[in-house]
């Protein structure tokens, strides 16, 4: 009989971290027991993107959006949704500082703002049965590729489309189709990178764990324009979901024909391996990845001549990042006018003139609607950051947003209404990167936050160039130095310099790029670092060694009537005191845990 | 599985259309069985399956069934509202059976001619 409902349970990894398979076994039995097995399907898809509030719950039609569930929610639910037809209130999404909960998922601004090319079929498939994406055109571009155009003509509407490289580069994608067609060697190499690194960065995973078959068609269109047999996917081994789906996914096409030999028999042929990447950061780096295929260490060699003239096994190779292949069957379908039409600029005479089409970004840090989300390009960060994802989170001040993964630029408030745009971003010192977001609020040290990102990349530093080996190590140092309040107002010089050397004389991007957060962070939080030099204070109370906790005497006493708590929960025995009594913190038994701060009741505790 | 044409895909994508329509939210008619504990006694779960039987067997992909809870005419149940996307408002059926299911299918459903002989009353509140 046909389904009435349909529950989309989502089985992205984060709401499966979050138990949502245990969510889906309970409904599944539920529904069992009241007879309703024949009614309602229960359906795993992949991940929705508002990852805040999983395990998250789908049920349509009537596209009723159910969050942060639990085994024991799920009875309850079935009989009041299922059987008498009345959504569940207490489990729906209700907007922060808000009371009245919003029911339909449509009308979530989350969702409402988002604008889905590359995650078009998220929350409405089931990523591991390849007959539901054909239902929703899976493989139908390929079909129109291989019996109405030819290679030059696909290449012409890529090219005319503006797609630039989802990856961070953002190299015209027609381009280099192009340039790899006509390069001499045989056979040539479609690869598709999927070793996404950057910390808080999970823009390819979400793709290929809710979409593996756009991936692939995409592989095999760009197989087809290119004229090259065979192709990789490039992938995390720390994603087993996406890994075992992007598997799932080969498979069923392999069987369906729609890889191997005389694809839909047009005398095409094409297949994709699966190679897993050991967890170097660098490998995300074209050359590194290529020689990490090959079987050799994973290090980036000098672009004098472009892979897509001699990469993989010194053959012409064309890579594409996960996203930038996931757009193109959409392309084809709705043509290149389609996509041109979203974005900035114009890419008619220049390939560089604009940002077209959307970007993926994964929104963390201290937003209240962490997720991942699709926007057009041309969105301002302002959009993003506070209509999209909702505010800074406990209504604190915004302070900074990273743009580009661990090696991108904070960008102030004053910078906020900036369009998203390969070029704007890199005008003011950061970049689009592969798609990571960090907003940071006014707890959070610029200082600090450069080091960390910092301490990322100059770990994943390859060390085969001396600028990026020794000169982030360096920087690192001066770093340190300065958050332990032993930094000079020459440090800041000399880090400057460094940072500047390291960005010119790099032989990859990785070294390229790793200097971007302290630079932007002394350009547009200069004053943060002169007071950590100067005054050897901490403005935002985040570096450890400037800062001190104390006890109000008064608030400890009168208010308090000396409780003691502190004193007992301190894993130093740094505090003094006894029930009634004042209470004294010890500066130099302190921890700087943080704790007395947490449990005091009557804020007697303050930092300094 | 074996391989698959060209053609094989219009035919997925076809066979496919209801499920894909519904999952979208999209719905040329909505059918709501109204199924409080009234309902239920007087025969609303029987009139859910012929309402999703009756869909089936005519292959309408663009028709959303649902339920919901008492409509507050308890005399009157089981009872059925159908709502299209061109009419402007929705319309009541009541004391339903499952002969009356299939009348108001061929009628209003497919043809757009509510059944007035039915029908309690046409213009109470919307529900989508």
């Amino acid at each position: 009989m046909a389904y009435r409902t349909y529950l989309m349970v989502c089985a992205g990894t984060g709401c499966v971290a979050n138990q949502s398979m245990k969510v889906r076994d309970k409904l599944v039995a539920e529904i069992t027991k009241r007879g309703l097995q024949n009614e309602v399907a229960v359906v795993t898809t992949g991940c929705n993107g508002f990852c805040a509030v999983g395990p998250i719950l789908v049920v349509q039609p009537e596209g009723i959006f159910y969050q942060l569930l639990k085994e024991t929610d799920i009875p309850y639910l079935i009989e009041e949704h299922l059987l008498k037809g009345r959504p569940v209130k207490e489990l729906l999404y209700t907007p922060p500082l808000e009371k009245t909960p919003i029911p339909k998922m449509s009308d979530i601004p989350f969702f409402a703002d988002q604008t889905l090319i590359v995650l078009r079929n998220r929350g409405l498939i089931d990523p591991e049965n390849i007959d539901e994406a054909i239902s929703r055109g899976a493989y139908e571009a390929l079909a129109k590729v291989l019996t109405t155009m030819t290679p030059e003509q696909v290449i012409k509407e890529i090219k005319e489309s503006g797609l630039r490289g989802r990856g961070g580069g953002g190299f015209p994608t027609g381009i280099k189709w192009e340039t790899c067609r006509n390069a001499h060697g045989d056979p040539k190499y479609i690869i598709c990178n999927a070793d996404e690194g950057d910390p808080g960065a999970f823009m390819d995973r979400s793709t290929i764990e809710s979409d593996p078959h756009a991936v692939i068609e995409g592989m095999c269109i760009g197989a087809y324009a290119i004229g090259s047999p065979e192709g990789y996917v490039y992938i995390r081994n720390e994603y087993p979901i996406a890994l075992e789906r992007l598997k799932t996914a080969l498979k069923q096409a392999r069987d369906y024909n729609l890889l191997g030999k005389n694809i839909f028999d047009k005398g095409f042929d094409f297949d994709i391996r699966v190679v897993r990447g050991a967890g170097a950061f660098v490998c995300g780096e074209s050359t590194a990845l290529m020689a990490s295929i090959e079987g050799k260490t994973g290090e980036p060699r000098a672009k004098y001549v472009h892979t897509v003239e001699r990469g993989l096994w010194d053959k012409p190779s064309c890579l594409n990042n996960v996203e930038t292949w996931a757009n193109v069957p959409q392309i084809i379908l709705n043509g290149a006018q389609w996509f041109a039409n979203i974005g900035t600029g114009d890419v008619s005479e220049d390939p560089w003139g604009g940002s077209k089409g959307t970007k993926v970004f994964s929104l963390s840090g201290k937003v209240n609607n962490t997720g991942l989300i699709e926007v057009p390009m041309g969105i301002t960060l302002r959009k993003i950051i506070f209509d999209i994802g909702g505010g800074i989170k406990d209504g604190k001040k915004f302070k900074a947003v990273q743009t580009g993964g661990p090696s991108g630029g904070f960008i102030p408030e004053s910078l906020l209404d900036l369009a998203v745009d390969y070029e704007e971003l890199t005008k003011v010192g950061s970049m689009m990167g592969s798609g990571g977001m960090v907003v940071t609020d006014e707890n959070n040290c610029m200082v600090d936050m450069a080091k960390y990102f910092l301490t990322f990349t100059q770990e994943e530093s390859c060390g085969k160039c001396i600028p990026c080996r020794e000169g982030t190590k360096r920087m690192l140092d001066i770093l340190e130095k300065i958050t332990n309040g032993e930094g000079t107002e020459e440090d800041l010089v000399l880090l400057e310099d460094l940072s500047n050397m390291v960005v010119e004389s790099s032989l990859c991007a990785l070294g390229g790029s790793a200097p971007n957060p302290v630079l932007t962070t002394l350009k547009y939080f200069r004053e943060e670092y002169e007071v950590h030099v100067r005054d050897k204070k901490c403005p935002a109370h985040a570096c450890k060694k400037l800062i001190t906790y104390n006890i109000d005497p008064e608030i400890c006493v009168d208010k308090g009537h000396g409780c003691d708590v502190c004193r007992k929960n301190c894993a130093d025995g740094a505090i003094t005191g006894e029930t009634k009594k004042v209470h004294a913190i010890d500066v130099m038994k302190c921890g700087r845990c943080g704790i007395c701060l947490d449990v005091c009741k009557f804020d007697a505790i303050y930092v300094e | 599985m074996s391989k698959i044409t060209i053609d094989d895909l219009a035919k997925i994508r076809e066979q496919t259309r209801r499920q894909t329509t519904l999952r979208q939210g999209a719905g040329r008619v909505k059918m709501t069985v109204h199924m409080g504990t009234c309902g239920i006694a007087a025969g609303a779960r029987d009139i859910m399956t012929a309402v999703l039987k009756e869909v089936e067997t005519r292959g309408l992909h663009d028709v959303i069934v649902t339920n919901s809870g008492c409509a507050g005419l308890c005399s009157q149940e089981p009872m059925l509202t159908v709502e299209t996307v061109d009419e402007p408002a929705p319309v009541k059926y009541v004391l339903i059976t499952q002969e009356k299911v299939k009348k108001i299918i061929d009628s209003h459903v497919l043809q757009g001619n509510v059944v007035k002989e039915f029908a309690l009353a046409v213009g109470s509140e919307r529900t989508r």
